[in-house]
């Protein structure tokens, strides 16, 4: 591989130092003159009609701020593929949670007491809260028939397939919803007059709160300014739900004449009424040959979106596209649906969609070599895609991967081999410790799917400073994950310059321009391939310019900007020469390129509690080139801790469409105690279209633990869990056969 | 944070004299320890109380004490100080792993043992082990002071005998001596930060392959931590090797009454708080 001066080496977190001292300010930290703080009042119920809004007698209310959705100035509306979202409730409630009435007041705590002090009377009716229920039309609660989004993939004669097969298998699996759990609850501050809307907040996409302000207030794009603040963490759940906060504080300053106002929610109600992971079902129907070879596959798989379409209709299809995993299959059929509920809306998170589809392929598969009578490992050999095959879409795999040698790498690292045989005869003892080894192979796309790359047209821009230095313009956004670094080492490498002369930019609509929303795996592979471009374009520039004769690039960029006034540099993305997609058929090449993975457990399982312990965790996967390896192995780290917290802990309970255990001490994410030692390895295969040759990693290694784990599982106890998370009410249930 | 600051006020007594005059004084003010219960509720707002008596600075509350035939505790005694304390480890290792288990470094360093037992969780994670251990507790107002076995103290769903003008001021444990058989383990399905859905701690003495003594307590069964009294006169007496399990499992499940709540169902609590008195008889075989 070349060798580079900054890609491929750990250069330290930019904004890492400031996030260590407490000198990072996140938006509840910023100190406001004349700061209003805002309240949501909300419904309770899942569904029903608004007869009235009381407000308590003999309350000080005229020391508030009120606003209902009669104060909207332009459309009740918070935009995002579709309008059916209002912004605050108006006439009828679709879920719990749903915002009604927003209040603020110069004291926090003044404001949280009102909050209480407004009753909202709910005339109920009939809900729909499960996909069951919704499937039943029972009743319909959007549309004409409760679905967001039907997609159908297709190819060769699944049924006849399945018929002719020696050994068909049909099982259903299930997922539940997750919450993101970012360290930062959502918080925004709004400053809003027919003058102009300024937002300062927490968010992934700058561009998208921009959409949505522009919508509601009808005010023209320029009069409205978007700016991310430090943000502790999105995984997705920072992608959809700040544009509702945002028109919320913009709102209610709006009311308030323009005087700053904040919303920062507490974690309880940050997990009750944000988005989280769709809960999905997924049927499976495969028909193998006598030697293993996957001859058809029939799926349907069906994602609980909420009461608004908001972004189903996107992870519905990267959940349809991931549904047949990393195989060969010539007969195939994804019917794939995204369904109305009366829960808040499902959004993205951290995988959006594949984590569903792949959990459903990865556990089928070990099902089927049970079945079978191979070694998963063996079923998979015959079966795994290799370059130059199709794709479930017809998409031929560019990407030169030797599939079958990853695994193998995975399952030696983890010694397999010797533990798949020897655990039956340990479990066969009294110790109700059981032991289990367990893996999956899986894929993740990167980047946005089929041609909405080119429909986001993203640019990015790179500017000489008259002091010598260099700011990438993007709205990109830090969230922890590594973007402002991994943006500064390619800028410096295309510049050939130290990573100190570069410095990103924080993302302001005002400044930057729109490089596209910081999510799909896309951030360093898409946005940081147009990072290199511009940067090149400047190098290019200076060099035209006779000024690099002596390499030092400061002084060249001061020459330059005290010659010419200033110096910029754009590029704008070009998608790969052979990248075609049909959005209408679902045909052709969905992603540009993918991500590809092995994860293997070693795991025990209690059988007097029934908690599985991951004892040892081996991540092998193909990236393309590395940028930065510590920040690569943190992405790894924490999906697969993510990951470890969808499969067995992390349950989302529902009590009539609201989460009811919207607390960390009953939602039981992972403790650092939790945890095994996460073992990464990366294979690295430079990919010509991304910066230096990387390609985006963040949302793969949510993909894959949670099958790996219960394929563990299934070693340990001969048992076939088909559910996540796999608690130990649930395990319990399985063991004990009810 | 949805509680209300300026809406409260605490007082600080310099003594426990003062702070048992305050307590007749204001009856209202709600005793304030390490504040790590209390402090849950006042920040979502559900915590009806406005005035908070603290016994943070009440050097008389603190510290363990060892004489030769007991153990007392202060009610202001952290987990931590339990956790890391040489004799506790030894001759009392159920509490110390309660200890060791409840919350993480931060709670043990900031909750006490008083609170646990004062705020009256089922769930609380040292009282098995206390029951266990046969302790007391000294209750004390300006009449005066009283002990009270543990095992009376809670009588029903946080309600117990602390009278309202009293505080709890002592634990005392008598000591076991070597030789006995001590089991703990909470069922909280996350290694760290997990409220109990089941735990279950038991001491045991045995000779002659017979179970000569025994004591078996649970957390998050009942609406208070409970002995199991049943499970005990299935087992005492009986041989070591070769326990009427299926009787004890069967009395035990008469002693716990589990419900469904947000962290587990009762199905579940009862068939793994049978599972974990099985384990423990097998710990007592091999033992
Ligand atoms: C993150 C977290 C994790 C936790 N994990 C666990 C766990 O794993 N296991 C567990 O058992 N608990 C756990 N807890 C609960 C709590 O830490 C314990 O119950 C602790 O012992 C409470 O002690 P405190 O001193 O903080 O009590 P406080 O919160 O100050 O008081 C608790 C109650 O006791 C009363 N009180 C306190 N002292 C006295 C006294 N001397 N006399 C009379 N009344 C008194 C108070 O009025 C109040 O009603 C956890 C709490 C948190 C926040």
């Amino acid at each position: 591989m070349k060798d580079y001066a900054h890609i491929g080496r750990s250069v330290l977190r930019r904004e890492g130092r400031a996030k260590l001292t407490g000198a990072a300010l996140f938006t509840d930290d910023l100190k406001i003159e004349g700061l209003l703080y805002g309240a949501t009042v909300r419904s309770r119920e899942p569904r029903g009609r608004i007869k009235g809004i009381h407000f308590e007698e003999g309350f000080p209310w005229e020391e508030f701020i009120i606003v209902t959705a009669r104060d909207i100035p332009g459309k009740n509306v918070v935009a995002h593929l579709q309008q059916d979202q209002p912004c605050l409730a108006d006439g009828v409630i679709n879920h719990a949670e749903e915002a009604i009435v927003l209040l603020a007041h110069p004291d926090p705590l003044r404001v949280q007491d009102a909050r209480a002090r407004v009753r909202v009377d709910v005339e109920p009716l009939p809900t729909v809260l499960s996909i069951e229920e919704s499937l039943a039309c029972d009743p319909v609660i959007w549309g004409q028939d409760n679905v967001f989004k039907t997609i159908l993939i297709t190819k060769g004669d699944p049924d006849g397939a399945r018929v002719k097969g020696h050994f068909q298998l049909e099982a259903t699996y299930r997922t539940g919803a997750q919450e993101q759990l970012y360290i930062e609850p959502n918080a925004m501050i709004g400053e809003a007059t027919a003058e102009g809307v300024l937002v300062r907040g927490s968010m992934q996409c700058p561009y998208y709160v921009h959409h949505a302000l522009h919508e509601m207030f009808h005010l023209p794009l320029e009069k409205i300014r978007v700016v991310q603040v430090e943000t502790g963490g999105g995984f997705g759940g920072k992608e959809d739900y700040p544009s509702m906060l945002a028109c919320h504080v913009a709102l209610l300053s709006w009311k308030a004449g323009g005087r700053p106002v904040k919303i920062a929610y507490d974690r309880e109600e940050d997990m009750a009424c944000t988005t989280k992971r769709h809960p999905s079902r997924t049927r499976i129907r495969s028909a193998f040959g006598a030697d293993g070879t996957l001859l058809a596959l029939d799926v349907e798989l069906i994602l609980d979106g909420g009461a608004y379409m908001t972004l189903s209709p996107v992870v519905l299809s990267r959940a349809a596209i991931h549904a047949s995993g990393p195989y060969r299959c010539s007969n195939l059929r994804v019917h794939a649906q995204a369904l109305a509920t009366n829960t808040p809306p499902h959004g993205a998170f951290r995988g959006f969609g594949a984590p569903q589809s792949l959990f459903a392929i990865e556990r089928h598969m070990d099902e089927a070599a049970q079945h079978l009578g191979l070694d998963p490992a063996e079923l998979r050999r015959r079966n795994l895609l290799h370059t130059g095959d199709a794709m479930a879409t017809g998409q031929i795999m560019r990407d030169e991967v030797d599939l079958v040698a990853l695994m193998d790498r995975a399952l030696t690292e983890i010694r397999y081999a010797e533990k798949r045989a020897s655990y039956p005869t340990l479990n066969a003892g009294d110790d109700p410790v059981k032991r289990g080894v367990g893996f999956s192979v899986f894929m993740h796309g990167g980047g946005f799917t089929g041609s909405a790359e080119s429909t986001l047209n993203s640019v990015v821009a790179l500017e000489g400073t008259a002091g010598g230095r260099v700011r990438v313009l993007a709205a990109s956004t830090e969230m922890g994950q590594g973007a402002n670094t991994v943006f500064t080492q390619v800028a410096a490498e295309a510049l050939q310059a130290p990573v100190d002369l570069i410095e990103v930019v924080p993302p302001d609509t005002a400044l930057v321009p729109n490089s596209g929303p910081t999510v799909a795996s896309r951030t360093t592979q898409v946005v940081g391939k147009l990072v290199l471009d511009a940067g090149l374009a400047m190098r290019k520039t200076l060099l035209e310019a006779g000024l690099l004769a002596d390499g030092d690039v400061a002084a060249a960029i001061r020459t330059y900007v005290a010659r010419h006034g200033a110096l910029r540099t754009e590029s704008r993305y070009q998608k790969p020469d052979f990248v075609e997609w049909d959005d209408a058929t679902y045909r052709g090449d969905a992603y540009a390129t993918y991500a590809w993975a092995c994860y293997a457990a070693d795991l025990r399982v209690d059988l007097v509690t029934y908690e599985t312990q991951v004892a040892d965790f081996v991540a092998v996967q193909e990236v393309g080139r590395v940028l930065n390896p510590t920040l690569a192995a943190g992405q790894i780290e924490g999906g697969v801790a993510q990951g470890i917290g969808w499969g067995l802990n992390e349950e989302v309970i529902w009590r009539q469409g609201s989460m009811a255990n919207h607390q960390m001490s009953n939602y039981l994410m992972a403790t650092a105690a939790d945890l095994p030692r996460i073992r990464v390895f990366f294979e690295e295969r430079p990919y010509a279209y991304g910066p230096g040759g990387a390609k985006g990693l963040g949302e793969l290694p949510m993909d894959g633990p949670a099958s790996a784990l219960l394929n563990g599982v299934q070693h340990a106890l001969g048992l076939v869990p088909r559910q996540v998370p796999l608690t130990p009410e649930v395990l319990m249930d399985l063991v004990e056969g009810a | 944070m949805r509680g209300q600051p300026s809406l409260c006020d605490v007082l600080t007594p310099q003594s426990l004299q003062e702070a048992l005059s305050l307590r007749v004084a204001h009856p209202e003010a709600r005793p304030l320890a390490g504040g790590t219960d209390l402090m849950v509720p006042f920040a979502a707002g559900r915590l009806p109380d406005r005035l908070f008596l603290n016994l943070w600075g009440l050097e008389e509350l603190r510290g363990i004490t060892v004489s030769d035939g007991e153990v007392t505790c202060g009610a202001l005694t952290l987990f931590r100080e339990i956790a890391v304390h040489p004799l506790m480890q030894r001759e009392f290792p159920n509490l110390v792993r309660s200890a060791k288990v409840t919350g993480a470094l931060a709670i043990q360093s900031r909750g006490s043992l008083g609170g646990n037992i004062a705020n009256g969780s089922p769930a609380a994670d040292t009282p098995p082990s206390l029951l266990v251990y046969g302790s007391e507790l000294q209750l004390t107002s300006l009449r005066g002071s009283r002990w009270v076995p543990y095992a009376d103290f809670h009588t029903g769903y946080k309600r117990s005998l602390l009278a309202p003008d009293e505080l709890i001021t002592l634990i005392r444990l008598a000591r076991l001596g070597d030789g006995g058989f001590h089991y703990f383990r909470k069922v909280g399905t996350r290694q760290a930060q997990a409220i109990s859905k089941v735990s279950l701690a038991a001491w045991a003495r045995t000779g002659n392959g017979q179970i000569q003594e025994l004591r078996i307590a649970l957390g998050s069964v009942a609406p208070m931590p409970i002995r199991a009294r049943g499970a005990e006169k299935a087992l005492l007496g009986r041989s070591v090797t070769n326990p009427p399990l299926d009787a004890a499992l069967e009395a035990l499940q008469a002693d716990i009454s589990p419900i469904d709540d947000l962290r587990s169902s009762a199905q579940f609590r009862r068939k793994v708080a049978g599972n974990l008195l099985a384990d423990m008889l097998r710990g007592l075989v091999s033992a």
